[in-house]
């Protein structure tokens, strides 16, 4: 098990319910796109903001990564989807 | 004197002529000044305001990447970037870009490298609030924006 914070942006922010939380996660969570499959099971809210799975954008201590990205080592893990700044 | 990279993230408003006037100070090197600015359109009167929201830290700190990246690509002599967020009315300032260079074309070039950069890249996202009070939503991200930056690739 390793704990990790996660933080959330936009709609998948509010879908989820939260803005960040602090997770145990299996030993079997091991790049960012186990994450999203680990997150899909703990309930309906993370199923809806998760469905589209690969639009969802992922960050690591504050750095943008693809969801093959290993999580090892992670500080902070961000799930957002695409930008609209600007 | 100003060299290189200022980058801000903040929910005031910036003044354009204030911004200019602070990269260019003491220097008489610059022959090129490009400045982009982005602004809150009325949508023909049906918004009412944008919410901008952001990743703070993460923000500052994939603009400052893209800015420094444009240095290096098109030797710019200085770059400011300031992104607001929280609420924005139609009509005010989002985004501030300017780009300084010796000549004309890297200034250009510069300033429009880090908008579409930044667009894609640094975590802000914009929600509608209508003018007649139903439900806005989230901006949809747009595949011209992609394209625009993929052509820097090419």
């Amino acid at each position: 098990m390793s704990t990790i914070n996660l933080v959330y942006f936009s709609w998948v922010r509010e879908r989820i319910g939260k803005g960040e939380e602090t997770l145990e996660l299996p030993a079997n969570v091991v790049t960012v796109a186990d994450l999203l499959a680990h997150l899909k099971t703990l309930g309906e809210q993370y199923e809806a903001a998760l469905e589209h799975q690969n639009v969802i954008r992922a960050a690591i201590n504050q750095e943008h990564v693809d969801h093959g990205e290993p999580i090892a080592g992670a500080r902070e893990i961000a799930l957002f989807p695409p930008m609209t700044g600007g | 004197m100003n060299t290189g990279v200022t980058v801000r993230v903040q929910r005031e408003d910036f003044d354009l002529a204030a911004e200019v006037a602070a990269l260019s100070r003491g220097r008489a090197d610059i022959g090129a000044v490009v400045t982009f600015s982005g602004l809150c359109r009325d949508e023909a009167g049906a918004l009412s305001a944008l919410e901008l929201e952001h990743y703070p830290g993460m923000a500052e700190a994939e603009i400052e990447r893209i800015c420094r990246e444009a240095v290096k690509r098109f030797a710019l002599q200085a770059v400011t970037a300031i992104h607001r967020f929280g609420k924005i009315m139609p009509g005010e300032n989002i985004v501030l870009v300017i780009a300084a260079s010796p000549h004309r074309q890297a200034a250009f070039d510069g300033a429009n490298f880090v908008m579409d950069f930044l667009k894609t890249s640094a975590p802000f996202w914009k929600k509608e609030h209508h003018a007649d009070g139903s439900a806005g939503g989230w901006v949809s991200a747009k595949d011209a924006d992609d394209t625009a930056r993929d052509r820097w690739s090419q």
